[in-house]
């Protein structure tokens, strides 16, 4: 258990980085408008960046990936849970790459 | 809005905690394979507890292993920091939304409760949201199991050690985008988010390609959301005329 003052600023650095943005996001949103062009932005935001997390990885992915989404993506709308589709979706990756020894 | 009346801010936290149970699946098995790399890279045990438990970011702290150095002298410490900061930009996006869970006109010291927000019990509380429910205990629930998950499966992956390959022999690399893909599909509304998502899927592909990183998520999010406010923008102002 040891760090050096270096390392400590370092992290410090980090953490007050990250900290100022989240904090930052909650305060600048009191300074859009509630309706009109600015609101429907912040509106479209949660979906545009869910679709931005997961469009890379699978154009990216390869047989299993393209496989395992289309499992994921049908129990989810089959079932409406989670922990399922994301279940079904890990599954069918590991047993794609078995199957296919990548 | 009647179920947020009903029960009590402890009943909030737990259930947002429950809500969080899935992903932290996925949580855990980077916090895993971080541990791991920390322990490679050669930060010290404690460093290990200071960085997730004073950062608490994933991506950036990836990042940062990527740029640790084991010898105080040549740690960059400018770098590590801007990196941490570009990396968690898109943060700014997502808090942003979560402000109609403060009824109160000025925040002060409670908007440090961000602290706890990852892109997980943020996602769920953005759905509760949608759904009239959510609230601030709910997204400090999750936040705390979050929280737990990651910094457990940092120490343990650092026990660990070298023993641990990458998770992908499992295929838990893929828990994180089955994950996001489902949450994603539980946002759908209609027709109107088809060109955002689209946008927002084909930019980040792009970007990812060209820049590579966390760009992606950044751009993405700000490129397919500026694209539906657009088209709806638009579409009113026809109706208007």
């Amino acid at each position: 258990m040891y760090t050096s003052p270096e390392a400590l600023l370092a992290i410090l650095g980090m953490a007050v980085a990250t900290i100022a943005i989240k904090v930052s996001g909650l305060l600048l949103a009191d300074r859009l408008p509630r309706q009109g062009f600015a609101a429907a932005w912040l509106r479209h935001i949660p979906g545009a960046v869910l679709a931005a997390l997961v469009a890379p990885a699978l154009a990216t992915g390869n047989l299993a990936e393209v496989a395992a989404a289309l499992v994921t993506g049908g129990t989810f709308l089959l079932f409406r849970n989670l922990f399922l589709a994301m279940a079904a979706g890990v599954a069918t990756v590991f047993l794609v790459r078995m199957l296919v020894g990548a | 809005m009647s179920t947020l009346l009903r029960t009590s801010p402890q009943d909030q936290f737990f259930a947002g905690a429950r809500a969080c149970v899935p992903v932290a699946v996925s949580v855990a098995a980077y916090g895993l394979v971080w541990g791991v790399l920390a322990r490679g890279a050669g930060l010290s045990p404690l460093e290990v507890v200071l960085m997730s438990g004073l950062v608490f970011a994933g991506s950036a702290q990836f990042v940062a292993l990527d740029q640790w150095n084991q010898v105080p002298a040549l740690l960059p410490i400018g770098p590590l920091i801007l990196a941490a900061f570009i990396v968690n930009l898109r943060y700014l996006l997502l808090t942003a939304t979560l402000r109609p869970l403060f009824p109160e006109r000025r925040l002060g010291w409670r908007s440090l409760s961000m602290y706890l927000v990852t892109d997980e019990n943020w996602a769920m509380t953005v759905a509760a949201m949608a759904r009239g429910e959510g609230s601030i205990a709910f997204l400090m629930g999750g936040g705390a199991l979050a929280f737990c998950s990651w910094m457990l499966t940092n120490l343990v992956g650092y026990g660990l050690g070298s023993a641990i390959d990458d998770p992908s022999r499992w295929g838990l690399d893929f828990a994180f985008t089955a994950t996001f893909l489902a949450l994603l599909l539980g946002m759908w509304k209609g027709r109107q988010d088809i060109v955002p998502w689209l946008v927002a899927g084909l930019a980040a592909i792009l970007t990812s390609k060209v820049i590579g990183g966390s760009w992606h998520i950044l751009v993405g999010g700000i490129v397919g959301s500026l694209a539906g406010a657009t088209l709806e923008w638009r579409r009113s102002r026809v109706h208007q005329s």
